[in-house]
């Protein structure tokens, strides 16, 4: 028999770092250990994600923001009292009381009660239409009182933020998402966000967020908020007045200490719970974590750090010993659209040390980095604008890596991809902590990327907890699963698939070598098995860029995917797209009124793309043929909206029309469709040519765009839109139009021949080893020679370009096979059904 | 639509269509019975196939449209929408555990006609 009773451990408070100590203690706990876990919270939902509140308002629920459902609890043998918060701690009898009545006796008490808005003493706070931002009731009575003054209906609706810290400007983005008509901020410091970046910074943070419709009135001391019993306005010391509706107070926190303070606990005299690095209070048997804990001097107003105290806290209960050693205090968030990053030291300033200071003020961004007087190490930084590099600074800064020789290139080099002088991510130290969240460092994720299989960032998700908090280290973690993959080989060589052990770029050679045009010749060649809906496709376009030959003929219908199956976009329903080819997107009205009438005897929705030209839906695939004769009749060509080709060179109209257009940019679109078209690529390609800088063309997102100049015409590629939106990269600079064309010659047909299938060029120049400068290099300094062949490949492929649309129309054989009954070629899919919508059609949902 | 049942089977078999309406190494659909079904002709492996021509993950009638091909020995048709394969042998969902199997029917070839089994 045992006399050992269980350790009875009680935690106030169920906020987030109440809650991440559970989930430490019960992940830590071991068999045989016998605890007993009861938890009291204030409020009546389970804990949940307070950093991402201002969310709750545009996107998403409370239970989408709880962290970990009320049963998980349960399932831990965890006693959770919601809404029922203790209003005493008798410390001689080791016992707490709460508001119910509840009494239960503990062994260990851990203090996460957290932190109270902290409401300034200014007359008239106690008024209608004053509100403070802490918990998702009080977002509750902000929708609610927003929602009463709107219906209202008295004039514009002024909400207000008094406080322009971080705090405040989330709730303002609170505001704006409300729909408030004027969305003001309120501080009383000289900048904004004052804790965290310097004032050329906040001067760049307020023209970005007053561009998006936030006031911003710095240096103002609120005296007092007029209004009888509802708040009409803010009466400010320098006599200044400004009207609003609604104000939300957002001027810091006050750690909530009251129970500690009547136990008899030390506390501290401007607020919170003082404890010492073991987070021990003045009695050794209670601890205090999270925002209402004072350890070295201050209140650590992050989660980052409250979380690292909770397991501080939950390691020793479970018998080790654990210290909170100072905590970094970085920072990077998203306020209303823009970044901002402060890390390190950000105020850090000569004698003691350099200081960088990049700033655009077109573009909204400022960088300053701090580095030691010896120029070897990063001291801290701020960045407004343009976080990108965040991760790889705060660990430059935290890890104290020795510095490039120019470490201006850290904030400057890196436009454009190129390399940022700091090395990878692999260049970190194992330790680095990549999430500070939950404390996982490189190491870690190391492991379990190489060792335990974890090669997605979900997976590591699962497996360590990373980028679960607040987010910031995901696009790191993804690039270390990268980075480590490579570093093992796994993409050097990039096979297709099962079928066939070779990558595309050595297919594509031995296919060339060995002259082979049918996908039955390529798979007993150099292939096993059957083939599959990998590979064939992939042996599709190798063919088609080598040869050139209609896609149809011999056995390749049947490899190709499924829109260049039927020469047509497949979509909802089984129904087809069709868009015939408008080079530059000039067209006559003549042509205008072909489609229209195709469009009209065959039932097709139309819509203008984004590519300049019209598309035509919801077409049954029997009529395509006949859609097409009629299209061809009219002088019109296959569009090949459907292959992975290339689409549209788009254009604005330069000097035909626009008066500050200096060259002919819709002849040139025109000239560079017409050269380019058909040719079939690993992935789809987009191009575009603007006649001047102002870029209306948007040449700059496209696989190859070209701008004009006064001197002739800039050339860039490789940018791109879709998921990952990439700019294109300067080639050369104002060439004449034959050099361009060479050097998109050049360009293009490298690309064909080097790269992954369904690789678009943005994502094959990142991979490309040696980066824009090798692209460079083979395509305008032909260092490897190859320039006159790839320029007589593309001349092969232009020379045998015919529309193949055309060829189907006029060939029976392959005309037939467009059907979708083969043996009742006249019914169309009964199953086709379409639904009105704006005097149009259009297929019907999902089934 | 004409069909020829055979005795001592539960199935009725049909003419689907010719030969020469399969293209080799690819699928087609045809009217059978009023069903939509998709054939197969699968000349490398010198088999036929037939299955439903609706793929039940997004209800499209496009397997017919299908590229077919083989994982391991086993031979499957991909989905033209969103690439779901199935087993033309046993009609399983081979890459989403979450997606129902489709059918699958017995095929005659005689004479140059091929023959369903419904």
């Amino acid at each position: 028999m045992s006399v050992h009773t269980n350790t009875r451990i009680v935690v106030i408070g169920n906020g987030m770092v109440g809650y991440k100590f559970c989930e430490k203690f019960v992940a830590k706990e071991k068999k045989g250990q016998s605890f007993s876990l009861t938890v009291f919270g204030e409020e009546a939902r389970a804990a949940y994600d307070r950093v991402h509140l201002s969310s709750y308002l545009s996107c998403k629920t409370a239970d989408d923001l709880t962290l970990a459902p009320a049963d998980w609890y349960a399932q831990q043998g965890i006693q959770l009292y919601l809404g029922d918060p203790v209003v005493e701690i008798d410390r001689t009898s080791r016992e707490v009381r709460s508001h119910q009545g509840r009494i239960v006796a503990y062994d260990y008490l851990v203090l996460a009660t957290g932190s109270g808005a902290f409401v300034p003493p200014v007359a008239g706070v106690e008024k209608d239409g004053v509100f403070v931002y802490r918990t998702l009731e009080d977002l509750d009575l902000i929708q609610s009182y927003a929602h009463t003054v709107r219906q209202e209906g008295s004039g514009t609706f002024r909400g207000a933020v008094l406080g322009g810290g971080l705090l405040g400007l989330e709730a303002a983005k609170a505001l704006l998402d409300l729909g408030v008509d004027e969305a003001h901020v309120v501080e009383f410091a000289p900048r904004l966000m004052p804790r965290q970046i310097d004032d050329a910074g906040s001067q760049v943070l307020q023209r970005q967020l007053e561009s998006l419709g936030l006031s911003v009135h710095l240096n103002k001391n609120t005296q007092s908020i007029t209004g009888d019993a509802v708040i009409t306005g803010l009466q400010f010391a320098d006599g200044s007045h400004l009207n609003v509706n609604l104000l939300v107070i957002s001027a810091g926190i006050r750690p909530r200490d009251e129970l500690a303070r009547a136990a008899g606990l030390d506390t501290h005299p401007r607020g919170g719970i003082l404890v010492n690095e073991q987070l021990q209070t003045s009695d050794p048997a209670i601890f205090a974590v999270g925002e209402c804990a004072v350890v070295h001097q201050m209140v650590y107003g992050l989660v980052a750090p409250g979380y690292e105290m909770a397991e501080v806290v939950a390691t020793q209960l479970l018998g080790a010993t654990s210290q909170f050693k100072p905590f970094d205090m970085s920072t990077k968030l998203k306020l209303i659209g823009t970044d901002v990053g402060s890390f390190g030291d950000p105020f850090a300033s000569e004698p003691e040390c350099r200081t960088i200071v990049y700033e655009n003020k077109a573009k909204g961004i400022y960088k300053r980095i701090n580095i030691s007087a010896d120029g070897k190490q990063l001291l801290g930084g701020i960045l407004v604008g343009d976080a990108s590099q965040y991760n790889m600074l705060l660990q430059t800064c935290k890890n104290q890596t020795v510095l490039p020789p120019d470490p201006e290139d850290i904030i400057l080099g890196s436009r454009g991809g190129e390399e940022t002088g700091l090395g990878g991510v692999l260049s970190l130290p194992d330790e680095a902590l990549i999430c500070s969240c939950e404390a996982i460092t490189k190491g870690q994720l190391c492991h379990e990327i190489a060792n335990n299989g974890h090669t997605s960032v979900d997976a590591l998700k699962k497996a360590t907890k990373a980028c679960t908090g607040c987010g910031g280290c995901t696009a790191m973690v993804k690039d270390l699963v990268g980075a480590v993959l490579n570093q093992q080989g796994v993409y050097v060589r990039n096979t297709l698939c099962e079928h066939f052990e070779y990558t595309r770029q050595e297919l594509l050679d031995l296919v060339k070598m060995n002259h082979q045009k049918t996908y039955a010749a390529v798979l007993d060649a150099f292939g096993r098995g059957d083939g599959c809906e990998v590979c064939k496709p992939a042996v599709a376009s190798i063919l088609a860029s080598l040869w050139n030959e209609n896609i149809l003929r011999q056995d390749r219908a049947t490899i190709q995917d499924s829109n260049d199956r039927f020469l047509a976009n497949i979509q909802r329903g089984g129904t087809y797209s069709v868009v015939p080819r408008i080079p530059g997107g000039e067209i006559t009205p003549e042509k205008l009124i072909v489609i229209g009438q195709v469009a009209q005897k065959y039932g097709l929705y139309t819509k203008i793309t984004g590519g300049q030209r019209i598309d035509l839906f919801g077409a049954h695939v029997g009529d395509l043929p006949s859609i097409w004769e009629e299209l061809i009749r009219a002088g019109f060509e296959s569009g090949h909206a459907y292959g992975k080709s290339l689409r549209t060179v788009k254009s604005c109209v330069g000097t035909t029309w626009c008066r500050f257009g200096v060259q002919d940019s819709v002849s040139f679109a025109i000239e560079l469709e017409n050269r380019y078209k058909g040719i079939r690529a690993p992935h789809k390609l987009k191009s575009a040519v603007s006649g001047c800088t102002r870029e209306c063309a948007e040449a700059q997102s496209k696989d190859f765009g070209i701008i004009a100049t006064e001197k002739g015409w800039n050339v860039y590629v490789c940018g791109n839109g879709g998921i990952k939106p990439q700019h294109a990269q300067l080639l050369a600079s104002d060439v004449d139009k034959t050099t361009c064309i060479r050097l998109l010659d050049r360009f293009l047909m490298f690309y064909i021949k080097t790269a992954d299938p369904l690789t678009r060029t943005a994502t094959w120049l990142n991979k490309l080893e040696g980066g824009l400068n090798y692209l460079k290099a083979v395509v305008v300094d032909d260092v490897l020679g190859i320039a006159n062949q790839l320029e007589n490949e593309m001349q092969l492929l232009v020379d045998t370009y015919a529309c193949e649309w055309k060829e189907v129309v006029e060939t029976p054989e392959l005309r037939q096979r467009f059907t979708h009954f083969v043996n009742a070629p006249a019914v169309k899919d009964p199953t086709v059904q379409f639904a009105p919508m704006r005097d149009q059609i259009r297929a019907r949902e999902w089934a | 639509m004409e069909s020829i049942a055979i005795d001592n089977q539960p199935l009725t078999w049909h003419v689907a269509c010719r030969v020469d309406d399969i293209p080799q190494n690819g699928g087609a659909c045809a009217l059978i019975d009023g069903r939509q079904i998709a054939i197969f002709n699968f000349t490398r492996r010198g088999q036929w196939f037939a299955t439903d021509n609706e793929c039940p993950h997004r209800r499209q009638m496009a397997l017919g449209r299908g590229m077919i091909g083989s994982h391991a020995e086993e031979p499957k048709v991909a989905c033209p929408f969103h690439k779901r394969t199935f087993s033309l042998k046993t009609g399983q969902c081979l890459n989403d555990e979450g997606c129902s199997p489709i059918q699958t029917y017995p095929v005659r070839v005689s004479a140059g006609i091929v023959y369903v089994g419904v």
